[in-house]
């Protein structure tokens, strides 16, 4: 008998695995190239890439950032490359790239909107992330009245009454509760509050300021511009809408017929229409509508037909939300003998909220590009001053480099907003 | 021994209609309708006072008189003799030509890129995620202006494509034109025509049907009905006997057939652009203006449309696949039987509401001077006459109607292929 066995005894090694399942090579054959269609695909996205970074990326970077105007680009760029197609002059954006945000705001007051800015992400931050001071809140009490103040200038006591207003609402109220209960005492403090600044404000601001006069330089509204008045009109009617769309979705989804019926009109009317006719209403109507005599600004106004487009798409979003929540909760909410605005506060509010923050961060998105809607009506936002800019002798002819630079900065506002939604997703998710 | 007391003799208090829960409710309301009231009845008082004070009531009568602008981009016969009214009619045709033209394109890029972006391959999903991210997050106002820009500066002007030696050429075999000033393409002409029906005589809200046009589509149709009740008669019979007759060259030769047949018998032909003078001449021309808003206004919606379409095919579990295979379905009809009937319905909602937000936006038109509702009523019209509160009104009405019609029918679909739950 032979020793021949026929069974092996001991283990073989293990072999690598083949070079083309592991590693780059396994990589691309898994996900470019697992089959004709995938690999044909693949070819035509690569040739599409080539092609548009062939393009773009020699426009971006052989490009000539001195000059003063657009014909001394161009002789440098001959001079250069030989050429003037397909190189960007960046020069523009260097002398006016100042224009573009400021708008022509006096330059010596720059310091104002830049610190307002500033307080804005120091005011915003404790609502948005739980990991900032909540220190912080002071300056998100104060900041909806010093906002104006650093904005427009003017006395400071104007900004202080309309804060001091508040305060006589909620003393008054405090004062009537044990007195005369506590819808009576609501109504009244409200009532005193309306009096105070319909009233009251205007001239005492005149009189504190003639003897005390404590203030900033002012500053018109004409002169506003640039993406200030992009992230102005988009904060104002993003802080404004929430609250506005928040009681309009709850008078949507309210028992009470008249109540719900106005709300309804009001939410399909505003959405039914474009924003520009809105915008046309600001520009043209507004005054008509008001007493004889009323003149207020042109931003003022877009301000308010802004914040009032916005809040119609907002009470959509969160009646989304409210629509999403199980029955149960609403009946849980009454079985512990909560009322209407406790159940809503402490209960729907909270759930409804975090359910609709995806629909809520993309109306904000939507408001603010939405803001470049006022170039239209002559306001000078971006691409307003985008026009303004190419109708200068200097730099007549010249679109791409100005457009880049616009989408550029809307695209770095727009995408960290949305990431940010992503990220409060994240957070506030409860499931496992 | 006990007694039943009749329960307290309620008496009516002004007091109950605050602290009631059963009458708090009417006070409320009553408030409301009060407090509704009177603020429209000031807004109304005061825009009364405040025309009377500027010397201009309100009244319609600016609409017969003659307009005396121009509108460059038309689909009915116009000059500027004719009416505001007229040119505010040109201007809705407009708006709804490039609304149906964007949602159109819009829904098939749209469609497309979320189909692609859930692509298993690396490279074609990356791509669709870029386009969708700069999509959506630059204002749709500057790709419009954009569009523009790149239509009036890197196109060709048609004197280019002149002389011996031209430096712009015609492109799909010399039908097509792309100039700076706008896309010739070939338009189809009838040599034995049946000519047109006038209707509404020589009000401003005339327009012309073509005959030729209602005689093709009634053909279409009857071909339509009968492919369908062929359709039906290979059902009855793939119930009854189990084996299914071949349909479809039958159903190809009812469509095509008596078309090519009427389409002969009118004698249809293309009418091509050509160069003439200093513009091209013939064909159908869709002015630089249309192009650009129209892509701009596509490919933005798109990137919204491809996202909700990714989300309505993630929204379907797997689960129902696998189901679906392990019944025997091929993976074709997995798709249109299992998935698609089901992420319709998560699709189709937030569809609507953007084909409202791309009809809404194409109001941006007014940015590159294309004629549409904004551009004429709300735009000449409106400065020509100085009757900006009868314009604006209109004009809100007008897209509020065509707002509320969209979605009414839209709303009619979805409750069509609503689940229909216990």
């Amino acid at each position: 008998m032979s020793d021949t066995s026929f069974v092996r005894t001991e283990m073989l090694p293990q072999k690598a695995p083949p070079v083309t399942a592991v590693g780059a090579i396994g990589w691309a054959r898994a996900n470019l190239f697992s089959g004709w269609f995938n690999s044909v695909l693949t070819i035509l996205g690569l040739l599409a890439v080539y092609f548009v970074l062939s393009g773009v990326l020699p426009w971006m970077f052989l490009s000539v950032w001195h000059a003063s105007s657009l014909n001394e680009c161009r002789e440098i760029m001959e001079a250069t490359w030989g050429e003037t197609s397909g190189h960007a002059c960046w020069a523009v954006i260097k002398e006016r790239w100042v224009q573009l945000l400021f708008g022509f705001y006096p330059s010596e007051l720059y310091w104002r909107p830049v610190l307002a800015f500033v307080l804005l992400i120091v005011a915003v931050a404790p609502v948005l992330f739980p990991g900032a001071p909540r220190k912080f809140f002071y300056v998100t009490a104060v900041y909806p009245f010093v906002m104006p103040w650093l904005m427009w200038g003017g006395t400071i006591w104007g900004p202080l009454l309309v804060a001091a207003g508040l305060a006589i609402g909620f003393f008054a109220q405090r004062f009537l509760l044990p007195i005369v209960g506590s819808l009576a005492s609501l109504i009244i403090a409200v009532l005193a509050s309306v009096i105070w600044w319909l009233f009251l404000v205007g001239p005492l601001a005149g009189a504190l300021g003639s003897v005390l006069n404590i203030g900033l330089e002012p500053v018109i509204s004409r002169n506003f511009g640039g993406f200030m008045l992009s992230i102005l009109i988009g904060v104002v009617a993003i802080g404004c809408s929430l609250p506005i769309g928040i009681v309009l979705a709850l008078g949507r989804q309210s028992d009470l017929l008249i109540v719900k019926a106005i709300c309804v009109g009001f939410i399909e009317f505003i959405r039914g229409v474009p924003l520009i006719t809105l915008l046309f209403v600001a520009s043209t109507l507004l005054n008509i509508f008001l007493p004889p005599g009323t003149e207020f600004d042109i931003i003022l106004r877009v301000l308010i037909m802004v914040t009032l487009f916005a809040s119609a798409y907002m009470a959509e979003v969160v009646r989304g939300g409210l629509a999403a929540l199980p029955k149960g909760q609403y009946e849980g909410a009454d079985s512990l003998g909560l009322d209407y605005w406790q159940s809503q506060r402490l209960i729907i509010m909270p759930q409804a909220l975090k359910i609709s923050i995806p629909g809520i961060v993309s109306t904000f998105i939507g408001v603010f590009k939405d803001t470049t809607l006022v170039s239209i009506i002559g306001l000078l936002d971006p691409l307003g001053l985008a026009t303004a800019i190419r109708a200068d002798s200097d730099w007549n002819g010249i679109y791409w480099e100005l457009f880049a630079f616009i989408a550029f900065l809307f695209f770095i506002f727009c995408f960290s907003m949305s990431r940010y939604s992503m990220y409060l997703e994240r957070r506030l998710k409860t499931t496992h | 021994m006990t007694t039943l007391t009749d329960p307290p003799k309620e008496t009516f208090r002004l007091s109950m209609l605050i602290y009631d829960t059963r009458y708090r409710s009417m006070t409320i309301q009553c408030v409301a309708l009060i407090g509704f009231m009177l603020l429209a009845a000031w807004i109304i008082n005061n825009t009364l006072v405040n025309l009377n004070t500027l010397g201009k009531p309100i009244d319609f009568g600016f609409f017969s008189e003659p307009a005396s602008y121009d509108i460059n981009q038309r689909l009915l016969d116009y000059n500027s003799r004719d009416s505001h009214l007229r040119a505010s009619f040109m201007g809705l045709l407009n708006t709804l030509l490039v609304a149906a033209l964007g949602c159109v394109a819009a829904t098939i890029v749209g469609v497309l890129v979320g189909v692609l972006r859930l692509s298993k391959n690396w490279l074609v999903a990356r791509i669709m995620t870029v386009y969708v991210e700069t999509f959506r997050n630059v204002p749709v106002l500057l790709w419009i202006v954009l569009a523009m820009a790149i239509m009036i500066e890197s196109l060709p002007a048609p004197n280019e494509f002149r002389g011996d030696t031209p430096t712009a050429t015609m492109n799909l075999f010399d039908s097509v034109a792309v100039t700076n000033r706008g896309i010739y393409i070939p338009e189809p002409l009838f040599s034995r025509s049946l000519g047109n029906l006038h209707v509404l005589g020589e009000s401003s809200l005339r327009f012309d049907v073509s005959l030729d046009l209602i005689l093709l589509l009634i053909v279409l149709g009857a071909s339509i009905f009968l492919i369908r009740r062929n359709t039906a008669r290979a059902n009855a019979i793939q119930e009854a006997t189990g084996v299914r007759p071949t349909t479809w060259y039958i159903n190809l030769g009812v469509l095509l057939v008596p078309t090519l047949v009427v389409l002969i018998a009118l004698g249809f032909h293309l009418g091509y652009p050509e160069l003439k003078g200093f513009n091209f001449r013939g064909g159908t021309y869709m002015r630089n203006s249309l192009i650009a808003l129209w892509l701009a206004l596509s490919l933005y919606t798109a990137a919204f449309i491809a996202e909700i379409v990714r989300g309505g095919i993630l929204a379907i579990s797997k689960g129902q696949t696998e189901a679906a295979g392990a019944l025997g379905l091929r993976p074709g009809r997995i798709m249109s039987l299992v998935i698609l009937p089901q992420a319709l319905r998560v699709i189709i909602p937030p569809l609507i509401s953007n084909y409202l937000n791309l009809t809404k936006n194409s109001s941006l038109a007014i940015a590159v001077g294309y004629m549409d509702i904004t551009g004429t009523l709300g735009g000449i019209t409106m400065n020509q006459t100085g009757r900006e509160l009868e314009c604006v009104l209109l004009l809100m009405l007008v897209y509020l109607t065509i707002s509320l019609s969209i979605s009414g029918v839209m709303n009619w679909y979805n409750n069509r292929v609503k689940l229909v739950e216990r």
